[in-house]
């Protein structure tokens, strides 16, 4: 019984190593995780540094990296335990800044699912950053898509939990003027905007995104407006069905 | 705060990450097949949340005497990166070289006009 098992299981592996190739994989995800590992690293030796001025040892650093991780979320954290926020403030904000993520998984419903386990760890690590890379990779033959999407996951976070680990460790000795670093980030997103750009048949949605987030922005300020922009086109979005659904559909065709 | 405190904060604010991450999972993930409304957001909802991530990033970007240098310094590093990127569509190179150039010009740009 085991023994037959033992030969299914080794058929199947050279199957799937027949097809995809575990080391093009490593080195697809390794590329296209690299444009966030220097802001991951930036943005998170800021996130040590502050949480050591706070009054809060490296393990602390750590542990936040590892289990909460979320940028904004994380800072927000910060004020929250230097302040002594109660219970109730510390889940109300927490769920207020991360709101948007709401929206993320709708793209990745049926892929996760698939993934299993991993599919668990893939909601988890779903960051503004690893739901951009997600959303525009198009992995060539020779890489396991969900291997691929998996590990890009995984070296992520393991950039954030470096970059938190080593501002809490020894953020005052870097001699690195690191100030602007975090443009990166904004690179990151304009670059993957534009190649969205490029492969999405209808312009809609980017241009329904624009409007609706400049238009909250200037309604309500820089710190409250994500959440309802996005509520606000995905409503238009759905209104505008019928004029986008036809476009997606010809794009799959030609 | 008492180690045990801070444990608890680090715990809720976890839990409720992941509540935030995992809504749609929770909402449709039992779903055989996902509806055609839900498949159609799925589909075209990442251009325009990559669009607002955009303009979330550029947030403080203002016109304002105290801050419209950083603004501008801000909008042209964007440019540049939108210029390599639609040159040479190399991913590390449109980001690696804007922020490099954005970092420069925060460095050079106040220092000459003060």
């Amino acid at each position: 019984m085991s023994s037959s098992k033992s030969k299914e299981e080794a058929s199947e592996n050279a199957h799937t190593q027949s097809i995809f190739s575990n080391s093009e994989t490593w080195k697809y995800a390794l590329v296209q995780s690299l444009p966030v590992f220097f802001g991951y690293l930036f943005l998170g030796i800021a996130f040590g540094i502050l949480l050591e001025q706070a009054g809060f040892r490296a393990g602390w650093a750590l542990l936040s990296s590892l289990v909460i991780y979320a940028g904004s979320g994380q800072f927000l954290l910060v004020s929250l335990l230097r302040d002594n926020a109660s219970l109730a403030a510390v889940s109300a904000m927490t769920l207020l800044i991360n709101g948007r993520h709401i929206f993320y998984g709708l793209s990745f419903v049926e892929k996760f699912r698939a993934m299993g386990r991993k599919g668990l760890y893939m909601i988890f690590s779903l960051t503004d950053e690893t739901y951009s890379v997600l959303c525009s990779i198009h992995p060539p033959a020779a890489v396991d898509p969900k291997k691929a999407m998996f590990r890009i996951a995984l070296l992520d976070h393991s950039y954030w939990i470096l970059g938190s680990l080593t501002g809490a460790l020894m953020g005052q000795l870097i001699p690195f003027d690191f100030e602007g670093v975090d443009f990166s980030m904004t690179a990151l997103f304009v670059v993957i905007f534009l190649d969205q750009w490029k492969s999405m048949p209808s312009h809609i949605p980017a241009v329904v995104g624009i409007f609706s987030s400049v238009f909250f922005l200037l309604l309500l300020g820089p710190d409250r407006f994500l959440l309802p922009s996005l509520a606000a086109a995905a409503i238009i979005l759905f209104l505008c069905k019928r004029w986008i659904v036809p476009k997606l559909e010809g794009g799959g065709e030609g | 705060m008492t180690p045990g405190r801070t444990l608890l904060v680090i715990g809720i604010a976890a839990v409720c990450t992941f509540l935030t991450r995992a809504f749609p999972f929770l909402l449709f993930g039992g779903k055989k097949e996902l509806s055609p409304a839900v498949r159609f957001l799925g589909n075209c909802l990442p251009s325009a949340i990559i669009a607002a991530l955009v303009v979330y990033c550029l947030r403080s970007v203002s016109f304002d005497a105290a801050g419209w240098l950083n603004g501008v310094i801000q909008l042209v590093s964007v440019g540049i990166v939108a210029g390599l990127h639609l040159w040479k569509r190399n991913i590390l190179l449109s980001i690696g070289g804007g922020t490099v150039c954005y970092m420069a010009l925060l460095r050079i740009v106040p220092a000459l006009l003060s």
